[in-house]
């Protein structure tokens, strides 16, 4: 067994942001090839966890390692590939979908190095796993926002990353980008990717995640099999009221009963 | 057509074509960064580099370049620590700039008018050293500007996702504002301390029009430039008036000529972005909409055709086409 072989290793973290804690004692392991869904309400600290993870936020007590190697002292940036909920790529000058995706290259290049073919390969394969190949030489402001969410998924892709840290990918996603996001992260994991997906729900995800983690305040309330967890159990009675297509901020009370206790 | 081969003149020329190649390249950086003025008080803060050189005797570029590139780095200082207060402490390194450079040239008993040639630039009156140190500059920024056009622009276009990759975040806005500090040295004696921002940011607003990518607006925004500085100091020859400010009006020109071809470019663009697909808005506005009963949302899976058309996907439904729009579907 590989089991006590590590991706993500986080042991007591507690993340304060402005002096309020948002995470509070977290432990957390990832094995190689799982594909763990963090689930929350707003302000459960699900995204804040993965900011830390990914080094973007300090952490105020405990310890994040990557593939065995504290977070302080991390090197292996190619291993990893982050997927933010939002990026500021449309503001400022305009840059072509190309241009932004080979930003994710950059974890296997050296400074002062012209790209070589396998780089402009590497972005070429990412921006056909998200079905943009077309869009290439397009200025991302141009593209919807789903379409802009799978900018980012691709631009992380071109690292070719073993470990996905995906932040709230469908959140404002219409209907086609969600389908082509899922079929991305399916393969991906098939492939035998790790992944950690940040989720308000399962939907369209729902065959991928093989483990859920649900917090509430800061703290993991749930860890198991997902089809288990407070939030799916609470999709499955309502799921289907709505329309699938509906974004996931239009659709009322979902996350109540895990507010109230679950 | 004498004054343009007079030795002045060429080097006048060369200063301002390595000049108009050279601010625009970092300008669109700065641009990008949304520091649009960081040139400008770059600038201010030159104006006590300058004055440090006229009272100690020694090169004022030198000088500048040095207080320059110092300001710089604390702005980047400023920038990334104290989020709140970045935008006063920033104004308060500016005038304190200006005021000291004031002082310190009153002291060295040239009077304020020795500035003068500094704030507004002195194109014609560069001597060949000085060509060469503009040319040297220029080339450094251009070579760097180049070269790490990957990791100065992903750090520019998404700071954090850029530090997910390892870049090293910090070098790089401190190398784009030191580039910044230079270009603002070797564009002082073209178009003066006080214009120098216009040189590097009108060029790329002017490109940004039209371009479609971050690398065709900073080529478009060097092409720009050099017209805008070669032909401003070709009118300043013929017309009698200050160069600095003639180059910068002519850049002006240019973008106030492309403004219109440039918004009818951007309303092409805008009409091309796809409609969000938003569910369950109940539509009365006219179209031909499907009342059919629908089962599911087409999509990839949904076993229905789908065919490209335009920015859109059709979906092939008992012999016709379905569009998704709004909450509906629209026949084609």
């Amino acid at each position: 067994m590989i089991a006590h072989e590590h991706v993500v290793e986080i042991r007591g973290a507690g993340v304060a942001l402005g002096g309020r804690p948002i995470v509070r004692n977290i432990d957390l392991a990832v094995h190689p090839g799982e594909v763990v869904a963090l689930l929350g309400a707003n302000g459960s600290g699900k995204s804040t966890l993965v900011k830390a993870m990914v080094g973007l936020l300090p952490l105020s007590s405990g310890e994040v390692r990557l593939y065995d190697e504290p977070l302080a002292g991390f090197r292996q940036w190619h291993r990893l590939g982050y997927v933010p909920q939002r990026s500021p790529i449309t503001a400022g000058v305009p840059s072509t979908v190309a241009e932004v995706v080979a930003a994710g290259r950059l974890s296997r290049r050296k400074p002062f190095v012209p790209s070589r073919r396998a780089d402009r390969a590497a972005v070429e394969r990412a921006l056909e796993a998200v079905g943009l190949a077309h869009r290439a030489r397009h200025t991302v402001s141009t593209l919807s926002g789903g379409q802009q969410q799978r900018v980012l998924i691709a631009r992380t892709l071109a690292g070719e990353p073993e470990l996905l840290v995906l932040d709230e990918p469908n959140a404002g996603v219409d209907l086609a980008s969600q389908h082509a996001i899922a079929g991305t992260l399916a393969s991906l994991a098939d492939a035998g990717a790790t992944i950690v997906v940040v989720l308000h729900e399962l939907g369209h995800l729902a065959e991928v995640i093989r483990r859920s983690v649900v917090l509430r305040e800061g703290r993991i309330v749930y860890d198991g099999p997902p089809h288990a967890s407070p939030t799916e159990r609470d999709l499955h009675d309502h799921d289907h009221h709505h329309r699938r297509s509906t974004p996931a901020f239009f659709r009322p009370s979902v996350r109540a009963p895990l507010d109230g206790g679950g | 057509m004498d004054l343009f081969t007079a030795p002045f003149m060429i080097r006048a020329l060369i200063a301002a074509a390595v000049t108009g190649l050279a601010a625009p390249a970092v300008g669109t950086y700065l641009v990008q960064r949304r520091l649009s003025l960081m040139g400008d008080g770059i600038g201010h803060v030159c104006v006590t580099g300058v004055a440090l050189g006229l009272l100690t005797g020694t090169s004022p570029t030198l000088t500048a370049v040095i207080v320059a590139v110092l300001g710089a780095l604390l702005i980047e200082l400023i920038r990334s620590t104290g989020k709140a207060t970045g935008d006063v402490a920033l104004a308060l390194l500016f005038y304190g700039g200006i005021a000291g450079g004031l002082l310190i040239v009153s002291l060295s008993g040239d009077g304020v008018f020795a500035l003068q040639q500094y704030l507004f630039g002195s194109i014609t009156t560069i001597s060949p050293s000085g060509v060469l140190v503009s040319v040297a500059l220029a080339v450094v920024v251009l070579v760097l500007s180049f070269a790490l056009l990957p990791q100065l622009f992903s750090v520019a276009n998404d700071e954090d996702y850029a530090r997910t990759t390892g870049v090293s975040v910090r070098v790089y806005n401190v190398l784009i504002s030191v580039l910044a500090a230079v270009t603002v040295s070797v564009a002082m004696r073209t178009v003066g301390l006080l214009l120098v921002s216009a040189l590097m940011i009108i060029p790329v607003a002017t490109a940004q029009q039209f371009s479609r990518g971050f690398r065709t607006t900073m080529l478009g925004g060097m092409v720009a430039g050099l017209l805008a500085a070669i032909g401003g100091v070709s009118i300043s020859a013929f017309a009698d008036v200050p160069p600095g400010a003639t180059i910068v009006l002519v850049s002006l020109a240019g973008f106030a000529v492309t403004a219109p071809l440039g918004l009818v470019v951007q309303r092409r663009r805008r009409a091309q972005v796809p409609f969000p697909v938003q569910a369950l808005s109940p539509v009365a506005d006219g179209h031909d909409t499907v009342g059919e009963p629908h089962g599911h949302e087409h999509g990839p899976r949904c076993g229905h055709p789908a065919v490209e058309h335009g920015d859109h996907v059709d979906y092939i439904h008992d012999g016709h086409r379905h569009a998704p729009h709004g909450g509906h579907y629209d026949e084609h």
